[in-house]
């Protein structure tokens, strides 16, 4: 187990001191200037030699990211972009390093924007974490006013902002794209790409975006050296990671643990172990709504980090948002809701996304009422193909994949599902044998995104006539 | 989820003079020509003060930033926060209602919501104290299930509790939010399985809850003094140091502005455009009162002249006045031109022309400002002579060139 003086986040349960005094009381701005001195070929280097991977969810290496800015302005000034609109389900633990421990992420951006050249720092915060924006910006205030940020912000001699933004509950808005939008005063819809962020992101500036826990453990980083940080977790999984376990675990909790930590130990350590004991474990989505979900039996030896999550178990460890279903979980039912989420999330801007997720959530929601044939399951399943990659962002193949994982995974219980509460009301949701012959003889002709499939699937959900007498 | 404007709008809404001061702090966080950043915070202000957004909310933003109305109506309706309806006058309660918290029991909340508050969501309850929603995740998983009330999260709760602290808030009575079966924060219930050693001397309650108890905002409208925005960034030189550091972003592309803001706009810079240049445009007149000096009986062609300056010296609002032209009581030789010729002309029109008086184009092509002033004035249609070029073409006309 991680020890106490190895974790970044020391004041992550807001137990200690939380003004400026008691982070710096606890390591925090101690010799800022000198790191920023020691120039921005070194930061970035160390920070590649650490092997942090981005703690947003998609696991892109932060020093590379950041090697991508433009070493010398053209005219335009460059921008770091904070991503705080933490919004995935499952994932809580960015809210408890910005209202307990924000000190690690000022000090952080102001080390990772002097790296990317950037005087300026906008932190994207998700607009329900009211409280939350409050901490932040009375942190912030008191840097100002002991000199950390403004004109020579901490004595390194960068001139340096930061500025607190909020959205007003779009998921999407977690999309770097789609956040620079919303940041701009727009709608939060994703932009295309090219052009990346870093070269036209914010106001058409090179830009980067990060994730609060991937800027928030910068300082640290630079601080104890790259090899420290190399040192937790398997090659290419480095590093320390802040882990957020809900559902049906004895003690739900937001805990930082070294990376390819044994999920049995994570939970048991931290959680007191699965509700009802570890046979009553039905399944885990291991990294938030976004990743597939993996059943119980195979989650119990699993390492916790990117590698083997999708390597062996093909799931994720995306934000590290752990939940735990048990035995008395309907999970046709969970993933229902998740499909939900997505249908309600999508921001409208790609057909195959709008229309898609309401459908997945339509055969989802048949599905858990027991009126679904057993034939919809692999329509579901061609649905979701038809979906995932076919959208400017990452929010269709994030719908898709729990539906997939689902029916990957427990195949057979929705089979039963469908198959039990059908002889419950039995008969009397004819089917349209006309329309299924053409679906199934498109089926096999094309198998791209096709826009114009509203009416194939137009009857499945349309309410079925019941019969009188039912 | 359709989200539409409200079928009832108040009559018009200002920011309490603490959120203006607020509002405008807020416009300094971005660059010049940039201030359509901050188009949410300031939606979300306007929400915090009234309850919901309103549409005279949403257009007193628009014309604060800068922008069209119906870009900020565009952001109003896509963000899920702001209430486009009248929301509970103590609270609107939003049940997180994702995953974890499902799990959880969210759905045991949510049934308390309906029992208490109203049987569908967004509906006030009977004395109009409440409304309740199912919200997507609200990010506090570890302590499913929870909800939102006013700014605050109240997590790790059970239905009964639930119950018990909405008949506390109707009640007025203060309710601590934050975990609401004894733990801190976000830390396992049983004890603390790391960081033990920083468990000393710790405030009362987690930041939230401090903040919420110490503000006693939780379920308040907000007035802007509660949590004043400090702008520090503003150095005492009146510098912003980051921004004065760096060149500035590229312009941001010109938005079109409402209808109503150009023609107010076009109105403003008229008179000025006028002085250097004679042949300024005639626009319809407001100017009621030139309107009554010239009498439409007295047909005088010559009073146009001497009416034309004493206009343009007469005030910077009012146009050209307007002098009656020439009319006739019936057709030279009872023999009308066809003034359906002209650009726009169809029969209605020129029954209405020959009604004012005008029969033949070498009328039409005699219009000086003033006179097209004139019969502007008495057209439905207004700005249509000098839009569609009636007094050139009538000249054309006139002299016999029919094409």
């Amino acid at each position: 187990m991680l020890k106490d003086q190895d974790r970044i986040f020391t004041n992550l349960y807001g137990m200690h001191e939380r003004t400026l005094k008691g982070a710096q009381m606890r390591g925090h701005w101690d010799g800022t200037s000198g790191l920023i001195t020691k120039g921005r070929d070194w930061i970035i280097q160390t920070m590649k030699d650490s092997g942090l991977r981005g703690r947003g969810g998609a696991g892109f290496p932060t020093g590379l990211k950041w090697s991508f800015m433009p070493k010398e302005s053209d005219g335009r000034p460059s921008y770091l972009v904070i991503n705080a609109d933490e919004s995935e389900p499952g994932t809580c633990k960015d809210r408890e390093i910005m209202r307990h421990d924000p000190h690690t992420l000022i000090e952080g951006a102001l080390i990772a924007s002097f790296a990317m050249q950037a005087h300026t720092c906008y932190i994207y915060l998700r607009g329900e974490y009211i409280r939350e924006r409050e901490a932040l910006q009375a942190a912030i205030d008191e840097c100002y006013d002991k000199g950390l940020l403004g004109k020579n912000a901490a004595g390194s001699g960068w001139d340096f902002d930061v500025f607190l933004h909020h959205g007003a509950g779009a998921y999407i808005c977690g999309e770097e794209t789609a956040l620079l939008e919303s940041l701009e005063g727009k709608k939060g819809m994703p932009r295309m790409k090219p052009p990346f962020p870093a070269g036209a992101g914010l106001y058409g500036c090179p830009t980067t975006v990060n994730n609060v826990e991937s800027i928030a453990v910068v300082p640290t980083i630079l601080r104890r050296g790259a090899d420290w940080f190399a040192g937790f977790g398997r090659p290419n999984n480095a590093g320390t990671k802040l882990f957020a376990i809900s559902g049906h675990v004895n003690n739900p909790c937001v805990v930082e643990e070294a990376m390819s930590i044994p999920f049995e130990e994570l939970i048991e350590k931290h959680c007191g172990g699965i509700r009802g004991g570890w046979d009553n474990l039905l399944a885990v989505i291991p990294g938030g709504s976004s990743v597939p979900c993996v059943r119980g039996e195979n989650m119990r030896d699993a390492i916790m980090d990117f590698d083997y999550l999708r390597g062996e178990l093909g799931s994720g460890l995306g934000t590290a948002a752990v939940i735990v279903m048990d035995k008395q979980t309907d999970i046709i039912k969970a993933i229902w809701r998740l499909a939900k989420f997505y249908k309600h999330e999508s921001c409208g801007q790609c057909t195959p996304c709008r229309e898609g997720t309401g459908w997945m959530m339509r055969v989802m929601e048949r599905l858990v009422r027991g009126e679904a044939d057993l034939e919809e399951i692999d329509m579901l399943w061609d649905v979701t193909k038809q979906v995932e990659g076919h959208t400017i962002c990452a929010l269709g193949d994030a719908a898709a994949w729990p539906i997939q994982g689902l029916i990957r995974n427990f195949r057979d219980e929705s089979k039963t599902v469908s198959r039990r509460k059908k002889t419950d009301v039995q008969a009397g949701w004819p089917r349209n044998e006309a329309v299924t012959r053409k679906y199934d003889a498109r089926k096999s002709q094309d198998d791209s995104a096709c826009l114009c499939m509203c009416w194939r699937f137009g009857w499945l959900w349309r309410k079925p006539q019941r019969p009188a007498g039912l | 989820m359709l989200r539409r404007l409200h079928s009832e709008q108040p009559e018009s809404f200002a920011f309490t003079p603490a959120n203006q001061t607020w509002a405008e702090a807020q416009l300094t966080k971005f660059p010049e020509g940039r201030q359509a950043s901050a188009v949410i915070p300031l939606l979300w202000r306007a929400q915090e003060q009234e309850g919901w957004v309103s549409k005279p909310a949403i257009e007193y933003i628009a014309d604060m930033l800068d922008m069209a109305y119906i870009r900020v109506l565009e952001v109003t309706s896509f963000y899920f926060m702001f209430q486009m309806q009248p929301t509970g006058s103590v609270a609107h309660v939003q049940v997180c209602g994702t995953l974890s918290c499902m799990i959880c029991g969210a759905e045991d909340l949510i049934a308390v919501c309906k029992d208490k508050i109203a049987p569908k969501p967004h509906m006030l309850s009977a004395d109009g104290k409440f409304s309740w929603e199912e919200v997507e995740c609200l990010g506090a998983c570890a302590n499913a299930p929870m909800a939102q009330i006013g700014k605050d999260y109240f997590e790790d709760l059970t239905a009964v509790g639930f119950a018990q602290m909405l008949d506390d808030l109707a009640a007025g009575k203060a309710v601590v939010p934050g975990p609401q079966n004894g733990r801190y924060a976000a830390e396992p219930k049983s004890g603390l399985t790391s960081l033990t050693e920083y468990d000393s001397g710790k405030p009362q309650y987690n930041v939230s809850a401090q903040l919420a108890t110490d503000i006693g905002d939780s379920v308040k409208r907000i007035q802007g003094d509660e949590v004043p925005l400090l702008t520090p960034w503003i150095g005492k030189d009146g510098v912003v140091a980051g921004r004065a550091a760096a060149a500035q972003p590229p312009k941001a592309p010109d938005a079109p502005k409402p209808a109503a803001k150009q023609a107010e706009e076009a109105k403003k810079a008229a008179p000025a455009a006028k002085a250097p240049a004679k042949k300024a445009p005639a626009k319809k007149a407001p100017a009621k009162a030139a309107e009554t000096k010239a009498p439409a009986k007295a047909a005088a062609p010559a009073k146009a002249a001497p009416a034309k300056p004493a206009a343009e010296k007469a005030a910077p609002v009012a146009d050209v006045a307007e002098a009656a032209p020439e009319v006739l009581k019936e057709a030279r030789g009872g023999l009308p031109d066809d003034l359906k010729l002209l650009k726009g002309v169809g029969p209605k029109l020129e029954q209405t022309l020959n009604d004012l008086g005008f029969f033949h184009f070498d009328q039409i092509a005699a219009w000086g400002e003033a006179e097209v002033a004139w019969v502007d004035s008495r057209l439905t249609f207004k700005g249509r002579i000098k839009r569609d070029g009636w007094i050139d073409q009538a000249a054309k006309l006139a002299a016999g060139d029919r094409d």
